[in-house]
């Protein structure tokens, strides 16, 4: 399924707004953040539409939970502006809004449904109906045995769900989720990224921050790259995998002729195969000089690239391995 | 009623601040009552009664120890005798104010005894030495002694020569007077600050802990990100001075209890008859009242300072240090409005009413001595006043000071950089 994402780019770069006629769930605009005289968020802007899940991409300490708390209003920006649902002040749809922060957090005394009610009722729903739905939420999870038991007897992965389902349990439309995958093992990720399709199918606009390029790129239309505090690149993830021509890899049966001349100028030989970006015009014009030149093909194929690359060609060489240092950090 | 209340988000998707509070206060008021801390905070108040019990039996043993004080007679054997016979006489008329008086056993056998010498030689347990003669004693001691009980010794000396008659005085008991009636009254005034003292102090300490408590079950963010910090300070506040009112209604009920059972004991032990001692200048209902009113207000003002200390603090020890200067600031505020009570309109005084947090205190020791009305109302709104500015700059500083990064974050970049320095350092 491919969705069309409103789209800018930062404000280094010539801002082009546009999206499919969607409302945004989110719009921040030139969002500064400062932090004992450091900037730790310098200029962000982001469009995420109402129904989008969306990924805040960027290695630790690259500013994303700070935008992520600005978005929500836990924290006023130095500058800039941002709007939820059209609000200037995200307290004000507080009742509209999920959020699930990166250090997770529950009172240890208190009993899973109670917790679960409890963080419903801090959005508006009675305390009753917020055991029911809780119950109705543990029972899908199958955590049914855990509703009685105190957080403090819950194991850690338990633990994490009861928050993540009181994080829901008002049925918010818009969901922000602060690192969801950290600290998961394989098994609950792959439950959290079912869950989040569900949302997304449902309506609900899910935004949520990661240094896991696999979880944007599995499950985001919309991501925003960040590093050192600046946005260079937000928008669709088709699109940032567009911003890097897909590599052509050809097996050819003779190694030299005046075919070779045909191959475009980055073109360069690895064992048997060359490898070389697709050119503009396509990979027709060049197959027929293959063809006439006598080359012989024996293989050839287009891969188009991933998120990763577009990450590194975006974010640059450093924050890529800074990002895979911190996914490795993550799950040790 | 499910899709009643969903229908209910959706059409107004803000919580008020007073429903935001109340949410917050349910739960501390809840989770604090059956918690521990709520069984400490009902037993604090035994502490200082236990521990004043107990230091004044141990001082009033000591002091009457230290009161039994003996002076020595070397005088001839009938003028030893003499002057404790005229001491036996005039310790009934001056209430036991004169000392005991024994011979010294060494002056009897030795007919050069030198009580100056005896006395430096540091012997005996006598606090001076009567020798010479009823007609002209001679009082030796240290020069404190000596001027001590000069007097009494000349007394008794006289009485012992010349028994006197003294006449037997009637007497006419009255109620009270300006006198003791403005006594009683500071003495009321001083209970009820020292008490709304305590109180604060307990319970600004308590919701100071669970709101440290709070940012180490790292609940605060989700806290932060519902509703404003404003509501989240109030809601605390409140649930924290709910208690307290448990707390009090269950002192309250025990102490009513305690006097309609003991009330003949409690007045045979204090020599007090509490039903007679004039009730404070507004009388005890509305004083009363104006102690919940005042002790609200001083309990308000200091946790909302505690409350924004504990937001900014990161550890609990950090919580400790940054309220000590704090806690010492609210014994000076106390000490002032206790040193002033006796000086009502003195500057000192309008002081320690207008400082917002003396002025609970100050106020509540008008209300025992003074029946004007208006300066209380007056008080009450600036108090408030400064609550609400305390808990906005308290919830500001909060925001703009404590989150600032990715705790999970923070973490991962000190183990990359350790990881960096180990791979740095030389294997050895």
């Amino acid at each position: 399924m491919h969705m069309q994402v409103s789209e800018h780019m930062s404000a280094d770069n010539a801002m082009a707004i546009h999206h499919d006629g969607r409302p945004l769930a989110i719009e921040a605009r030139g969002l500064v953040k400062s932090f004992d005289g450091t900037r730790a968020v310098d200029g962000v802007d982001l469009s995420v539409p109402e129904g989008a899940i969306y990924g805040v991409l960027g290695p630790n300490g690259a500013g994303k939970t700070t935008t992520l708390r600005m978005l929500l209003g836990i924290i006023d920006p130095d500058e800039g502006v941002r709007r939820v649902f059209g609000h200037d002040r995200p307290h004000d749809i507080g009742r509209l809004i999920g959020y699930l922060p990166e250090e997770r957090g529950l009172y240890p005394a208190m009993k899973s449904i109670e917790a679960i009610a409890f963080m419903g009722a801090l959005r508006g729903l009675p305390l009753a109906e917020g055991r029911k739905r809780g119950a109705e939420l543990l029972e899908k999870h199958s955590l049914t045995h855990a509703a009685d038991r105190t957080i403090r007897q819950l194991s850690k992965g338990m633990a994490q769900t009861v928050q993540l389902l009181g994080t829901l349990v008002h049925r918010p439309r818009l969901v922000v989720l602060d690192e969801p995958f950290s600290g998961l093992d394989a098994i609950n990720q792959g439950k959290l990224e079912g869950m989040i399709r569900q949302l997304a199918e449902d309506g609900v606009t899910v935004i949520f921050s990661t240094h896991v390029i696999h979880h944007a790129e599995r499950l985001c239309e919309g991501v925003a790259i960040i590093a050192g505090g600046k946005v260079p690149y937000a928008g669709s993830v088709e699109k940032a995998r567009d911003r890097i021509p897909a590599q052509v890899r050809l097996e050819t049966r003779a190694r030299e002729g005046a075919w070779t001349a045909a191959l475009p100028q980055d073109a360069r030989r690895e064992g048997d195969f060359f490898y070389f970006s697709l050119p503009e015009t396509g990979v027709e014009p060049l197959l027929k000089q293959l063809i006439e030149g006598d080359a012989g093909i024996l293989s050839l194929s287009i891969e188009r690239a991933g998120l990763h690359d577009a990450f590194v060609a975006i974010a640059g060489e450093a924050a890529a391995k800074q990002l895979e240092a911190d996914a490795v950090g993550g799950q040790s | 009623m499910s899709a009643h209340d969903q229908a209910a988000i959706d059409a107004n998707p803000r919580l008020s601040m007073l429903e935001a509070a109340w949410v917050i206060a349910r739960r501390d008021f809840i989770a604090v009552l059956f918690s521990r801390a709520f069984l400490f905070f009902l037993l604090g108040p035994l502490f200082p009664v236990l521990i004043g019990g107990l230091a004044g039996a141990v001082g009033s043993s000591v002091s009457k120890e230290a009161a039994v004080v003996e002076v020595g007679l070397a005088m001839s054997a009938e003028d030893n005798a003499a002057m404790m016979q005229a001491r036996e006489r005039l310790a009934p008329l001056t209430r036991g104010s004169v000392p005991v008086l024994n011979p010294v056993p060494e002056a009897a056998e030795d007919p050069a005894f030198d009580a100056a010498q005896y006395l430096e030689a540091r012997r005996g347990n006598f606090a001076a030495i009567v020798t010479g003669s009823l007609d002209a004693p001679l009082v030796v001691g240290t020069a404190r002694q000596v001027n001590r009980w000069q007097g009494t010794v000349e007394l008794i000396a006289a009485e012992a020569s010349a028994p006197q008659s003294y006449p037997q005085s009637a007497s006419i008991a009255v109620a009270g007077s300006a006198a003791s009636e403005r006594s009683n009254r500071i003495r009321t005034a001083q209970a009820s600050q020292m008490v709304m003292f305590l109180l604060t102090i307990l319970l600004a300490g308590m919701v100071l802990s669970n709101l440290a408590e709070e940012k180490g079950n790292k609940i605060i963010e989700i806290l932060a990100a519902a509703i404003p910090m404003d509501a989240v300070f109030m809601g605390k506040l409140f649930a924290m001075l709910a208690v307290s009112f448990v707390g009090i209604a269950v002192w309250g009920t025990l102490g009513w209890a305690f006097w309609a059972i003991a009330e003949d004991a409690i007045v045979t032990v204090t020599q007090t008859n509490f039903r007679d001692l004039p009730g404070p200048a507004v009388g005890w209902p509305l004083f009363l009242a104006l102690g919940v009113v005042y002790f609200s207000m001083a309990y308000l003002l200091l946790g909302s300072l505690f409350l924004t200390i504990g937001a900014m603090a990161s550890s609990v020890r950090e919580v400790q240090t940054m309220s000590m200067p704090v806690t010492m600031m609210q014994i000076m505020v106390f000490f002032l409005a206790a040193a002033t009570l006796t000086d009502a309109g003195s500057n000192l005084e309008l002081v320690a009413v207008a400082f917002p947090l003396s002025s609970p205190f100050a106020m509540l020791a008008r209300a025992a001595l003074d029946a004007t009305m208006w300066t209380h109302l007056a008080a009450i709104a600036w108090q408030a006043l400064w609550v609400v500015l305390l808990v906005k700059g308290g919830s500001l500083l909060f925001r703009k000071r404590v989150m600032k990064s990715g705790g999970a974050g923070t973490e991962k970049k000190k183990r990359r950089r350790g990881r960096a320095r180990a791979e740095a350092e030389p294997a050895e």
